[in-house]
């Protein structure tokens, strides 16, 4: 490669960087209130704030529309499958199910506005914005792919999910304090998985995202909770013969206790 | 008072499982039964998964059937050498039913299983025992001396060969029905989460013609030592049994049976059984109605491993 050539290429790149640098002006700047959630025995669901920022600079330009954000909160990655009941021999059974793949166990979107307002459909479907745009592998069959957000089983695994508070959309949830200041409460169900859980917040303008920034928290339980889940996990037959040796003793106290004579 | 369970993973009322604890312990103390059949489905409707309940529930039975035992011991109605006889079989049964359990559970057809075994085996049970007591009742009420049981009256099952005799129930029997019935109690105790006392009590008297004062506690005594394998077995293969839950669930049911006692001492033997059939044959047709109906939600949702 000829010198000017190589010239060439290294003036080229930082254009594209400078170009880059325009176009994100922008910046984005979050906080959680608790990067550590404990399941202690009075758990019963809890509630995470985010406060961010967005970070702007002189360049800027100046006639941008108003901001939006898309927040989505991923919680750690499980297998699951979703069965269908059919009706045989006169009973219901469970006929037909799809594994989705590496799903988040807890998966929620927060906006500002409703999401078809903030990005067109093609913009949506690239970024993964909204429940109906994140990708839920499924196996069908020996293949591996999403489907069209209508396909029963899809749809049937997001209400589901939904029920427990596990999955969920909410296009009012992000509070712009000031044009550049906003907050999200991020509500955590009684029956949450523990797990690593990242936070994507996406912020876009006039239908294009600008910039983006990503945080985490991690769910944990600690203390009697986690000695009970680990011995029952790792020393299952131990953990099942103090188990034993409680009802035994139950037993035994209850009748020493109610004894007649 | 909320308590979150560590493996059932989710938070509960301590009051609830207390109370559920305490009306099933009732039932138990009164008709003479551990009352897994109540205790599991109870668990499933407050939201609990199946295999968390079954697997949970065994502890229940286990801590409320060694009290049971333990008073019938020191009036000496417990015959040891039929217990022994019937845990051995009760042994292999409990293996295969954990086995049976962590298969079908894999082939997401647990929740059917369990289903359909409760249909057969409540209504078919509930409804034997609701027309016997009914008989009997009427028998009475005409002024006819109830029909008894010839102790001598033998069946096919008493011309088996390999007999033994059982000291403390003052019967000669072969061991292979005993066997038979140990193994069929342990293996839909394990899948079920039952202790089979309401199935081995009727078996007993009917089949095998042991008298009915040894019965109650060499049930309790084998229901204890199967639920007490039981309980390891689940912890080992399948890793679900919240030792939290269980410990609410005993206290509150070890209580409750206490009054059960009592409250059943003061009632005619054919009442007791009436109530009892009926109770049965009301689980079992509440099973069946909800698997022949259309459910609201045709869908489920299973965790399998956690991904890699």
């Amino acid at each position: 490669m000829s010198r000017r050539g190589a010239l060439a290429i290294a003036l080229a790149a930082l254009l594209l960087a400078a170009g880059a640098g325009r176009a994100q002006a922008e910046r984005l700047i979050a906080s959680i209130s608790n990067h550590r959630v404990t399941i202690t025995p009075e758990y019963s669901g809890e509630e995470l704030l985010l406060f961010g920022s967005i970070e702007r600079d002189a360049d800027t330009p100046p006639h941008r529309g108003s901001y939006d954000l898309v927040i989505t909160v991923r919680g750690p990655k499980m297998t699951m499958a979703t069965w269908r009941k059919e009706k045989k021999f006169g009973i219901w059974i469970n006929r037909e199910s799809r594994e989705f793949i590496n799903v988040p166990s807890y998966l929620s979107v927060f906006s500002n506005r409703p999401i078809n307002a903030i990005a067109s459909a093609d913009v949506q479907r690239r970024q993964q914005l909204g429940l109906n745009n994140f990708i839920l592998t499924q196996r069908v069959g020996t293949d591996f792919a999403d489907v069209v957000p209508g396909d029963p089983f899809r749809a049937a695994f997001v209400r589901l999910r939904a029920q427990h508070s596990l999955y969920r959309e909410a296009s009012n949830a992000v509070t712009f304090l000031t044009p550049t200041l906003f907050r999200v409460s991020i509500p955590l169900p009684p029956e949450v998985p523990t797990g690593t859980y990242d936070i994507d917040i996406k912020l876009l303008s006039d239908g294009a995202l600008i910039t983006r920034t990503d945080t985490a928290f991690e769910i944990v339980k600690v203390g009697f909770e986690q000695f009970v889940a680990d011995a029952a996990r790792r020393n299952g037959f131990l953990y099942g013969l103090v188990t034993a040796m409680m009802a035994l003793f139950t037993g035994w106290l209850a009748s020493v206790i109610f004894r007649k004579d | 008072m909320q308590l979150y369970l560590p493996i059932a993973d989710l938070p509960v009322n301590i009051f609830l499982i207390l109370a559920m604890g305490m009306a099933v312990g009732f039932v138990s103390g009164m008709f003479g039964i551990g009352g897994g059949f109540l205790m599991t489905p109870l668990l499933i409707f407050i939201g609990i998964t199946p295999a968390v309940a079954v697997a949970s529930v065994t502890g229940h039975i286990a801590a409320s059937s060694f009290s049971g035992a333990l008073s019938h011991w020191r009036r000496r109605t417990v015959d040891p050498t039929l217990a022994l006889v019937l845990l051995i079989g009760g042994t292999v049964g409990t293996f295969a039913g954990v086995w049976l359990f962590t298969l079908l559970r894999s082939y997401g057809q647990l929740d059917l299983t369990i289903a359909i075994s409760y249909v057969v085996l409540l209504s078919g049970v509930g409804g034997a025992m609701f027309w016997e007591s009914v008989g009997a009742i009427l028998r009475a009420r005409s002024g006819k001396p109830p029909t008894l049981r010839r102790p001598g009256a033998h069946n096919w099952v008493h011309g088996l060969p390999l007999k033994l005799r059982f000291k403390r129930s003052k019967i000669y029997l072969s061991v292979f029905p005993v066997v038979a019935i140990g193994v069929f109690i342990g293996f839909v105790g394990a899948i079920l989460g039952i202790g089979g006392g309401f199935i081995l009590v009727p078996l007993l008297i009917y089949v095998l013609r042991v008298p009915t004062a040894t019965v109650i506690g060499t049930s309790m005594m084998l229901t204890l030592v199967t639920m007490t394998f039981a309980i390891v077995l689940h912890a080992t293969t399948n890793h679900q049994v919240d030792a939290v839950l269980t410990l609410i669930m005993m206290v509150g049911g070890v209580i409750g049976a206490q009054f059960g006692v009592r409250a059943g001492q003061r009632m005619p033997g054919e009442q007791l059984r009436l109530l009892l059939g009926l109770l049965i044959l009301a689980v079992g047709i509440r099973f069946a109605v909800e698997l022949t109906i259309r459910p609201d939600e045709l869908f489920t949702v299973r965790a399998l491993e956690p991904g890699s």
